[in-house]
């Protein structure tokens, strides 16, 4: 379909507005690093380090340049990819996020492109057998699933799959890999754990948004054409919900990049969320930064997207 | 005609469960015939089963209804006892619908066309080229602007009076040998509506299908119908020709429906021991407008120049179509809008543009009544606690006083003193407007300004309504600034009347003589698109087209 100038400009103006809340994101990321308690140079130095070694170090770190000129430095690297150098192992902080990166997006990916599709399916379906017992079944579930705390559900998935079946292995990094079906044994854990908490938000959020679209005049008026209600649900209530489903499946996606860090910690798994703690025990500031930076713009780029979706499936900005 | 009827109901019954679970009748017990080509007017005001019935037809009911009872049979269709599948190829092609609000009934985010022919399409009654093409021939018959292209456009891009054309094209593309028409007009302004039933009446004489008609305005469905049936609490109350049921109506309900269009003369008071030679509000130049303000001017700007006086003990309607400005002057007096140019003097004084810059002894004697109670009235406080606020805010009142005045309010809007403890969602609609009104009184107002305060009411309730006004006036002495778009109603309790158009009075009237002395064009315009009673208005009604063309947005 053919969009109309306003429409790339309203497109246009959407990502312009992602990126001064980049931008603003990031200053907020510097300065609340800076807060964290402590001075870095005597933590690095240890309790026995003399005030000359210390005042020698934050020089020769920067640290006595003005937080502002720090924030445009680190700002510019940034842009740049220069993401900096790790204050504890002196290893480019690129390197370091780089695996670890890579470990999360696939764990994402397999999540997303698995648990999307079937919650998308089960809200639709929930929504459009409104109070029969298939959508009562599907709510007591996923309100059951969204009330327990991720890490139950992970130690529970590890307790009864790994300790007493002995089906699956508990950790999923370090075991044997040299199969499809280990691979599949090895990802099935966090996949299932973090598939559950997932599909939950994104099948209510659009059980919720297909509703207000269906009880709305147009989808009557196409069961008094004659319509099925399967045409009813997906040709004239679906398009009207694509926009406020999208955004309930990009905040629910969005926590898969940033917010994993327990189911992380409980399969082992060596992810950046998991990354970012070590950084935190090490008082680490460019990493944590760094870290922070890639789950904001993650963030921003799935919220972002789903606005777009959302404007683009709207023909009244059209003109 | 054949003697076969199209359609029978048979003392039909419809139940539906409550919020609480309590089972209620909806309709109880309905029957009538439909002969082929015949129209069929259902009437009630609402809650009266009219929809109820007319969707039943389809073999449809809203959630939370059933079917409980009797047989509807459509042809050789017996719908009532059919499945859920076969009710769906029954409906479009057997049975089509033309929906209240077509704004509302349009998909937003689909073309025109492809809503049109969509029944075509779903019951596989042509192909698609066809099907576009019989659209085409419809949009031409419903006198549609530029009918070979509008079908590419979307629902937000044409008017209100021609999407509800479109809908009835919708209706009729499956050639169903029934349309039944759901208060297709109600939405529309006046001038709009004429073109809308013209465009109806066209199409339905030149083929042999039936139709049924749901109204609450008898004057609309006098245009139309051959036979009406008077609903009231999903029973029918009477049964008869269109000629039977205006001439010689038997019920006493249909003869209250018919008193309330009786005109009725409104006598001015007699404005005591006040200065009547002072205006008690006058305006002038008075612009106010919405949006971005740019050089103190607001970038939308819906008033302009607009002056008039009111004198004491007087009431002045306001009269115009949707979107002339009539609710935005009322705000910009009330200071909720404040004006970026012009002045309101009232009591002689003049008036702060804005709300907060005003004493509050001017907020007490000029005070507002919204259209919808419904949202005027806090729904989580008791009819008490809204009606103690303004008499504590603005007299200090508390304790017995207060509670002793709340029980005077109430027995002035004619409700019994048990209701304040009640939540306004407990109330009728009839019940919460009077409310509305008494909290105005509770400040004891000279003034108060009306906006569209009877529009959301059944025709009967709001006759008792503007009776009651009319008591309250010469008990209260007080005036009115009455806003409406329906002339009869103004008439009834106006003295003068200024007609707007586009944000601007293009006519002020004495309100007993609006049709014999207007002489602006578009006033005239206006005053002869009111439907009348008579059958043969419509048919009789002769209209400049340019004059149409000029003012109506079609």
């Amino acid at each position: 379909m053919l969009k109309s100038s306003t429409t790339w400009l309203l497109v246009a103006k959407r990502l312009g507005i992602a990126l001064i809340t980049l931008v603003i994101v990031s200053f907020a990321v510097f300065f609340a690093t800076q807060l964290l308690p402590g001075d870095v140079a005597q933590i690095l130095l240890g309790q026995a380090a003399t005030p000359e070694a210390v005042a020698g170090l934050r020089e020769a770190m920067g640290l006595n340049e003005p937080a502002i000129l720090r924030f445009l430095h680190w700002l510019t690297g940034l842009a740049t990819g220069d993401l900096g150098i790790s204050y504890v192992n002196h290893m480019e902080i690129s390197n370091l996020i780089a695996g670890r990166l890579a470990n999360s997006l696939k764990l994402a990916g397999v999540v997303a492109a698995l648990s999307t599709p079937v919650a998308l399916c089960l809200g639709i379906l929930a929504s459009m057998w409104r109070g029969t017992l298939l959508d009562r079944t599907i709510s007591i579930l996923t309100i059951a699933v969204i009330s327990v705390p991720e890490f139950m559900i992970a130690t529970l998935a590890v307790l009864i799959f790994a300790v007493w079946l002995g089906w699956l292995p508990a950790l999923s990094y370090g075991v044997d890999v040299d199969s499809l079906g280990a691979i599949l044994r090895a990802y099935a854990l966090p996949v299932i754990t973090l598939s559950f908490v997932v599909s939950a938000q994104m099948i209510r959020m659009t059980r919720a948004a297909m509703i207000e679209t269906i009880n709305t005049p147009y989808v009557e008026m196409a069961l008094l054409k004659g319509a099925s209600r399967t045409r009813m649900v997906l040709v004239h209530a679906l398009p009207n919900a694509l926009g406020p489903i999208a955004n309930a499946v990009a905040l629910s996606l969005s926590y898969l990049v940033g917010g994993v860090i327990i189911v992380e910690t409980v399969f082992n798994y060596p992810g950046v969320a998991k990354l970012m703690v070590d950084g935190v025990a090490t008082r680490d500031l460019p990493l944590i930064q760094s870290c922070a930076m890639i789950f904001c713009f993650s963030y921003l780029s799935l919220t972002t997207l789903a606005d777009m979706i959302a404007i683009l499936s709207n023909p009244r900005l059209r003109r | 005609m054949t003697d076969a009827p199209l359609v029978s109901v048979r003392d039909f019954k419809v139940g539906a469960t409550t919020d609480g679970g309590r089972k209620i009748d909806i309709i109880r017990g309905v029957s009538f015939d439909i002969a082929p080509g015949e129209i069929l007017a259902l009437i009630g005001e609402s809650g009266s089963g009219k929809t109820t019935i007319a969707l039943s037809l389809l073999g449809y009911t809203r959630p939370g209804c059933e079917m409980t009872g009797g047989t509807i049979r459509v042809g050789e269709n017996d719908v009532t006892a059919m499945s859920e599948t076969e009710r769906c190829k029954l409906r479009g092609v057997e049975v089509s619908y033309v929906p209240q609000s077509a704004a509302a009934a349009f998909n937003p985010s689909k073309r025109i066309m492809d809503q049109v022919i969509e029944i075509a399409l779903i019951h596989k009654l042509m192909p698609r080229a066809e099907a576009e093409e019989h659209a085409r021939s419809l949009f031409r018959a419903l006198a549609l602007p530029e009918p070979d292209t509008i079908g590419n456009r979307y629902p937000h891009q044409v008017s209100g009076g021609q999407l509800q054309r479109l809908s009835a094209a919708m209706a009729l593309i499956g050639d169903p040998k029934l349309v039944v028409f759901d208060e297709p007009t109600t939405a529309l302004d006046v001038t709009t509506q004429i073109e809308v039933l013209k465009a109806f009446r066209s199409v339905l004489e030149k083929t042999n299908m039936s139709g049924v008609y749901v109204s609450h305005d008898l004057a609309v469905v006098a245009q139309i119908a051959d036979r009406m049936i008077v609903l009231k609490n999903g029973e029918v109350q009477e049964e008869g020709t269109t000629e039977q049921i205006l001439h010689a109506p038997a019920h006493p309900y249909t003869r209250e429906l018919l008193a309330a269009f009786e005109p009725v003369q409104h006598t001015p008071i007699e404005a005591r021991g006040r200065d009547v030679d002072h205006p008690l509000l006058e305006v002038i130049g008075l612009h106010a407008g919405y949006g971005r303000v740019e050089n103190r001017e607001p970038t939308i700007k819906v008033l302009e120049d607009v002056s008039f006086t009111l004198k004491p003990g007087r009431n002045l309607g306001v009269i115009g179509e949707s979107g002339s400005g009539k609710s935005t002057l009322a705000r910009a007096i009330a200071g909720i809008l404040p004006a970026y140019r012009g002045s309101v003097l009232f009591e002689g004084h003049e008036l702060a543009p804005d709300l907060q810059n005003r004493t509050k002894k001017q907020l007490q004697r000029a005070q507002i009544v919204f259209q919808l109670a419904d949202t005027a009235l806090n729904p989580a406080q008791s009819i008490g606690t809204i009606l103690a606020r303004p008499l504590t805010f603005y007299h200090g009142l508390r304790g017995a006083a207060r509670d002793k005045r709340v029980n005077e309010l109430l027995d002035m809007v004619h409700l019994p003193k048990s209701l304040r403890h009640r939540l306004p969602g407990e109330l009728s609609g009839g019940q919460k407007q009077r409310i509305n009104l008494a909290r105005a009184l509770a400040a004891d107002p000279v003034l108060i300004l009306c906006d569209e305060i009877t529009s959301a009411l059944d025709t009967v309730v709001a006759a008792a309504i503007l009776e009651l006004m009319r008591d309250l006036q010469n008990e209260l002495n007080l005036s009115y600034m009455f806003i409406s778009h329906d002339l009869s109603t103004v008439e009834a309790i106006c003295d003068d009347v200024l007609v707007m158009y586009k944000g601007a009075v293009v006519e002020a009237l004495p309100a007993a003589r609006m049709s014999a002395d207007a002489q602006h064009p578009y006033s005239k315009l206006l005053i002869s698109s009111v439907p009348q009673l008579d059958p043969n208005w419509l048919t009789s009604l002769e209209q400049d087209p340019e004059l149409v063309a000029a003012f109506s947005r079609r």
